[in-house]
């Protein structure tokens, strides 16, 4: 990666190609803080009224700095119950050997290829008979559980880059199983586990069904389902309000893959470089 | 430590990889598994070490068997073939890491590292990681992983293999002085018999899953158990040609001599099928027993020179000779065997021993 020339000929193109979302991003921020008129396309003058849902409540919608903490909750323990449990489970697909293992294995891809909209009433029902109906702790268990198939399976494509010989080396050195592991695996897919809590993270900030349907709640709304409340209020049609909430909803997200974009990469290139 | 493998056998699922084989390593010794590629040599030594279960038969340790024991309950160094380096941890951590894994004061640690690079002539890599070093660094890496921890036994899994011809000779005798100086029983497992010859006290050969033969260097030369041993050590390797035993003279199509006195007593039975093993030096050029043929093929290895002599009967001959070339491709000549340095085998391929 080190001494690449910039080839200005390829970052023009990549530019002119990538213009109009960068554009519209621009706009979006330029909106949320100018008066438009209805019917006008131009910003009139310059205004933070827009942003005045960070200090006082919508009508009706509850506060927003709530459902930034649920989110920020929610989207945490996904990524927490998901790192864990893929990088033990992939752990096991990868090396252990136990009956099943193949059908195991072919019956979460089956898993990962299902959309979670199909499964929602089912789930729906599930959480009403346990009693989680409405909890975040409902809601992040379910995210969790849809999020694991693919998590299990690329770790699993990480531990198989992993030499065996590695682990004999561990062993015969004298560390147990769990120390090998601990010790001399794990730090080998670290890329793998920084790409997929970053990819997790990401999913579970931006998740929208789920929580609109599991966590309708004043107290459990997440921020995703507050800016889809706002839009839908016949009340209210003020465009900058929606502006504002959704530079806000997606500004943790755009900062968060600036700084960890090379991390992402790694998840299609797979296994440990350098 | 003595090692001793007793009946040892080891099946994959329905697949016979060792049976029943038998082998004492004593205290100190250094001994090659030689084999052609696939015969079972890595998986006895994963055996040995605990890797592998053992499907039957007994491992000892001089009187402790440790035949159910896993790797971490003996007390054994094993270099890899692929080296199987950490590449999270520095060179120093990684030669550390059996000693952090007893828990040993950091104060031990360094001491011991610092000796066993010191031997190994490495002190200067401790800070760097696996990927900035070369194959023969990466080997004394390994080496050092594996002894730093003074193990009752060496095991190594060509550990040559992967470094070039003149490194490979440097590490051969650093490795034999290392063995020496520490006196651990090691095992080496090799497919190259020069390094088998050049580093150990004694060899195994070993074909299929079977020990053919365990001797000195010298010994499995001169005087082969079988077929498969004279044919496997030596290079350029022997030549067999198939003939009969008639009237104290051995004959074939393409050529005939009297047999050397001391077999003329062994039991050999007139009409007799054999095959005779003519190593590349016993055919020379002279007058005595002679052999007729064309040359086919010279090859100049330098100080010496290989001549592939076709008989009349198409099998061929191999002749090493050293000096200048005494002929070209496609001249008939006639050399001589000594006769007395030839070995003979029977219809099975075992070795009929001069009485
Ligand atoms: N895990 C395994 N499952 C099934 N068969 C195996 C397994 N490991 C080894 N074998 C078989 O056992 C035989 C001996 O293998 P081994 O690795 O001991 O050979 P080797 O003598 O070390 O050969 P090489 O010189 O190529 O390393 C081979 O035929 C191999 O296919
Ligand atoms: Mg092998």
């Amino acid at each position: 990666m080190e001494d690449r020339k910039p080839n200005w000929l390829l970052t023009l193109f990549l530019l002119i190609i990538s213009a109009p979302i960068l554009i519209m991003y621009f706009w979006l921020f330029i909106d949320s803080i100018s008066e438009i008129n209805t019917d006008g396309l131009w910003p009139e003058h310059f205004t933070l009224r827009n942003w005045r849902f960070l200090y006082e409540d919508i009508d009706g919608h509850g506060n927003v700095w709530k459902a930034t903490l649920n989110t920020a909750i929610f989207a945490t323990s996904v990524v927490s119950i998901v790192v864990i449990l893929s990088s033990t489970a992939g752990y096991a697909l990868s090396r252990l050997r136990f009956p099943y293992r193949s059908q195991f294995l072919g019956f979460v891809l089956l898993l990962h290829s299902f959309p979670s909209v199909t499964l929602i009433i089912s789930i729906f029902l599930m959480l009403r008979l346990i009693g989680l109906y409405d909890t975040l702790v409902g809601v992040i268990l379910v995210k969790a559980a849809l999020e694991l198939p693919f998590g299990i399976w690329i770790m699993k494509g990480f531990y198989d880059t992993v030499p065996w010989e590695i682990e004999m080396a561990g062993l015969q050195d004298g560390a147990s199983r769990f120390q090998v592991w601990y010790k001399l695996v794990l730090p080998q897919i670290m890329p793998g586990i920084a790409a997929l809590a970053i990819f997790s993270f990401m999913a579970g900030w931006s998740e929208f069904v789920l929580p609109l349907i599991l966590v309708p709640g004043s107290e459990t709304k997440l921020l995703s389902v507050y800016l889809a409340g706002l839009m839908i209020d016949d009340y209210l049609s003020d465009f900058g309000l929606f502006k504002a909430v959704g530079l806000f909803y997606i500004m943790p997200v755009m900062i968060f893959y600036l700084f960890t974009q090379d991390k992402l990469m790694n998840i299609y290139g797979g296994g440990t470089k350098g | 430590m003595e090692i001793k493998l007793e009946k040892f056998s080891k099946s994959f699922g329905s697949v016979k990889v060792i049976e029943e084989l038998d082998l004492t390593v004593g205290n100190g010794e250094m001994i090659a598994l030689l084999g052609p590629s696939g015969c079972g040599k890595t998986t006895t030594l994963y055996a040995i070490c605990g890797i592998h279960r053992v499907s039957a038969g007994r491992i000892l340790f001089g009187d402790r068997d440790v035949t159910a024991l896993p790797p971490q309950e003996k007390n054994v160094g094993v270099v890899f073939q692929s080296f199987a380096l950490y590449p999270h941890l520095s060179i120093y951590e990684n030669i550390a890491f059996p000693l952090r894994i007893r828990k040993e004061k950091n104060a031990d640690i360094e001491r011991k590292v610092r000796e066993i690079s010191a031997t190994l002539y490495m002190e200067h890599l401790l800070e760097r990681r696996p990927g900035q070093l070369s194959g023969g660094q990466q080997q004394r890496v390994a080496l050092a992983r594996a002894l730093v921890r003074r193990p009752d036994i060496l095991l190594m899994d060509e550990p040559l293999a992967n470094l070039d011809a003149s490194l490979r000779l440097e590490m051969r005798t650093e490795i034999r002085r290392i063995q020496q100086e520490s006196g651990c029983t090691s095992i080496l497992v090799t497919h190259d018999q020069v390094e088998a010859m050049s580093m150990c006290d004694r060899i195994a050969l070993m074909n299929n899953g079977v020990i053919q033969q365990i001797g000195t260097p010298d010994d499995m030369y001169h005087q082969p158990r079988n077929k498969f041993i004279a044919g496997f050590i030596g290079n350029p390797p022997i030549s067999f040609i198939d003939g009969a035993v008639e009237n104290g003279q051995f004959t074939s199509q393409g050529m005939s001599f009297g047999l050397p006195d001391n077999l003329k007593k062994a039991s050999l039975t007139s009409g007799q099928k054999v095959s005779v093993g003519i190593r590349p030096e016993h055919l020379q050029p002279g007058s005595e027993n002679p052999v007729a043929g064309e040359v086919t093929f010279i090859e100049s290895q330098g100080r010496e020179i290989l001549y592939d002599l076709k008989l009349g009967d198409g099998q061929m001959l191999r002749s090493i000779q050293s000096g200048a070339r005494t002929c070209k491709l496609g001249d008939r000549v006639t050399w001589s065997i000594n006769v007395n340095a030839v070995l003979f085998f029977d219809a099975q391929d075992e070795r009929i021993l001069p009485a």
